[in-house]
């Protein structure tokens, strides 16, 4: 008989039943909320009388909206300027107080991005169904979880039935081998990928991370890779437990101590894939050969190495394909043929749930060395993840390595990842970013997004225009 | 959710294809934290000549006289009868919520956009397709006659008309079973409520860590 794969295992351990449509009812360990998809989810059950099924399973914090410059931040929710901002921000609240839901609030050292906060508090752990009102859920399938965004509507369903009605997705495995090269990160991988399979490469699939490139990354790491597997098409992205897993996990201050921790732990050392689990889709890279990347376009797809030009159309493999490059030639502003290195950036963000935890902060203060940041660079912010990374890099002396090289420290959050609060850029501004979408607009109207890895948005930052970080 | 017997009303007629929901709810609605208060913005570009926005007083809104909402023989009108491919666009549930809020529960057209389709029965709303032939003639005695009223019977899957003709609609046993009942998607699932407590109460044991008290 077929083993089974980290997928299967996870989704039979939360199979409640087998429901007559051929979907099942899962169920859901851990539910994070936040201002932007929770409020009709709460006015729906208010209004049907409802109460949550389990409110320990429930964890809420700001984080689309609130303001990340310090002077706003302090003032708390009467610092947000936008009226819409503001108000989703005190529903979130009062929602909270009013359903007894657990919340960090905007200026509690642990608030933060969701997919920052959850493992770093321990509230995510190996094994659970994580569910949050926010495509890049997936991130927590880097601790072994099976999680995924969810709509509004389910948000509500969570809440007042602790479960979710869903059909099993195809088995995928990305293998990637050998050995990243110095200067190549998570996020080179994992951009790597998806300029590979595409954006569509992983639909209908939950996608599991393996091999040796996946084995010796940290934690951290992989979090950044599962966090891009919805760009990649999967809603589910997934890395089987090892000793790193576990290292990560103890002494977090949710997670299980003393003799739950025992239980615990055999537990999540069975979540990996059988050696003779079958796979629908099998992929496999080497990991050897991938370079720094730098998207040039408006898809997540359009990736290519540091050391490359942007794209001739005549490369593109059908007419659709080239139909987009040259309708993004246009939005960014770039010449096919034209060198990578050769593109000047007007920003620079370091942060988002992709690359903002204290590794990533680490990796592009290692870059700064003394330097400072191009005259022509009009701003460059770092935002940390969560409060959490804030205090631990300030401890480690990284804020006054970034300010003194002209970077702005900021306060946590989304910020300029989806520019939802004031962080914004200009028409035509081209921005350095360490986040995980580069579409049309993403990052204010008229903005162009360049996807790169921390290390490479501080050298570009540095340079003024991008350079290869492994000879910079 | 409220359960759909029948529904006997003014029927409002809406003389246009595609209406899409961009149409049904403009986009600058969805901002909102609510899922009501949608009803007086229902159709906003066509109701009012003036531009419409979040939390305004509509009370001092510009009324298109001419838009068939706006008409006094359609006051209280709870059935529309709309052209082909209805509530066609976004997967915004913002639409569905609009148009009950407005008053309208059952919605006939020759055919919907799938989305919207399904987002009716979430709604408690009833979705009738009917023969493109019989929609252009309910909407010409509409035209013709003030006051016509059409029923909707969910039970006998017939459309009744003031003479007493009757057309018969399909719709999904499982969907029609939902309505008939007030069963939304939470009901269904909160009725497997014993096999959830069963589910948890076998993790309690295997997973217990998964239950522990989440306190902020
Ligand atoms: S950082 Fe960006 S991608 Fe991540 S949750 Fe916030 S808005 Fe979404």
């Amino acid at each position: 008989m077929a083993g089974q794969t980290l997928y299967d295992k996870l989704w039979n351990a939360h199979e409640v039943t087998k429901r007559d449509d051929g979907s099942s009812l899962i169920y859901i360990d851990r539910h994070l909320l936040h201002e932007v998809t929770s409020p009709q989810a709460f006015e729906g059950l208010e209004l049907a009388n409802r109460a949550p099924w389990r409110l320990s399973a429930n964890i809420a914090s700001p984080d689309h909206n609130v303001p990340t410059v310090t002077k706003e931040r302090l003032e708390g929710v009467a610092g947000i300027k936008d009226k819409v901002s503001r108000l989703q921000v005190v529903t979130l609240d009062d929602n909270c107080a009013k359903f007894d839901i657990a919340e960090f609030t905007i200026n509690d050292a642990r608030q933060g991005i969701l997919h920052v906060v959850g493992p770093e508090q321990g509230l995510v752990l190996p094994g659970m169904t994580v569910v949050c009102g926010d495509s890049h859920t997936a991130t927590h399938g880097a601790l072994g979880c099976l999680a995924h965004g969810i709509g509004t509507s389910e948000v509500e369903h969570v809440l007042a039935t602790q479960c979710l009605i869903a059909k099993k997705m195809k088995n995928m495995q990305i293998r990637v081998t050998g050995k990243l090269g110095a200067g190549v990160s998570s996020k080179d991988v994992v951009l790597a990928i998806i300029a590979q399979i595409g954006t569509a490469g992983g639909t209908g699939h939950a996608i599991e991370f393996a091999g040796e490139v996946f084995e010796d990354m940290s934690m951290e790491g992989r979090m950044t890779v599962c966090n891009m597997a919805i760009e990649a098409g999967a809603r589910v992205g997934m890395v089987a437990v090892d000793d790193i897993t576990i290292d990560y996990v103890k002494g977090r201050p949710y997670a299980p101590t003393d003799e739950q921790w025992s239980q615990a732990e055999a537990y999540w050392r069975t979540l990996y894939s059988d050696d003779n689990a079958v796979f629908d889709t099998l992929i496999e890279i080497d990991g050897g050969q991938i370079a720094p990347q730098v998207s040039w376009g408006t898809s997540p797809e359009m990736v290519v190495d540091i050391t490359q030009s942007v794209p001739m159309p005549e490369q593109a493999v059908d007419a659709a394909q080239e139909e987009g490059w040259l309708r993004a030639y246009t939005y960014m502003g770039l010449e096919a043929g034209q060198k990578i290195t050769d593109i000047q950036l007007d920003r620079i963000f370091i942060g988002s749930c992709t690359n903002s935890r204290i590794e990533d902060l680490r990796d592009a203060a290692a870059v700064i060395k003394g330097r400072t940041v191009a005259s022509t660079v009009k701003e460059a912010i770092v935002v940390p993840g969560s409060g959490q990374v804030k205090l631990q890099a300030e401890a480690e002396g990284l804020d006054v390595l970034f300010t003194d090289a002209g970077f702005e420290w900021r306060e946590p959050g989304c910020s300029m990842c989806l520019a939802m609060n004031a962080d914004k850029l200009e028409p035509e501004e081209h921005c350095a970013s360490t986040s995980n979408r580069n579409f049309e607009g993403r990052q204010g109207t008229g903005g162009r997004t360049h996807l790169v890895s921390p290390a490479m948005a501080a050298a570009a930052a540095l340079a003024g225009h991008f350079v290869d970080v492994r000879t910079f | 959710m409220q359960a759909y017997h029948v529904q006997t009303g003014i029927v409002c007629p809406l003389d246009r294809s595609n209406v899409d929901t961009d149409q049904i709810i403009a986009k600058q609605f969805l901002k909102s934290i609510k899922r009501t208060g949608f009803g007086v913005n229902l159709f906003d570009d066509w109701r009012y000549l003036d531009d419409g926005y979040p939390g305004q007083d509509n009370s001092k809104r510009i009324i298109n006289p001419d838009f068939v909402l706006n008409q006094p023989r359609y006051q209280g009108a709870n059935i529309l009868l709309a052209r082909k491919n209805f509530g066609c666009g976004s997967s915004r549930e913002h639409a569905p919520w609009a148009l009950s809020e407005y008053g309208f529960r059952t919605v006939i057209a020759p055919s919907f956009a799938d989305i919207f389709y399904n987002n009716c029965f979430k709604n408690g709303m009833l979705p009738i397709v009917l023969d493109e032939a019989i929609v252009d003639k309910l909407m010409q005695e509409t035209f013709a006659i003030e006051g016509y009223e059409l029923s909707a019977d969910l039970e006998r899957q017939v459309v009744i008309t003031p003479t007493g003709e009757e057309y018969s609609f399909e719709v999904d046993a499982f969907r029609k079973h939902c309505l008939l009942n007030g069963l939304d998607d939470i009901d269904l699932t909160l009725q497997q409520g014993d096999a959830i407590k069963a589910y948890e109460g076998k993790m309690m044991q295997k997973t217990p860590w998964i239950f522990n008290e989440v306190q902020a």
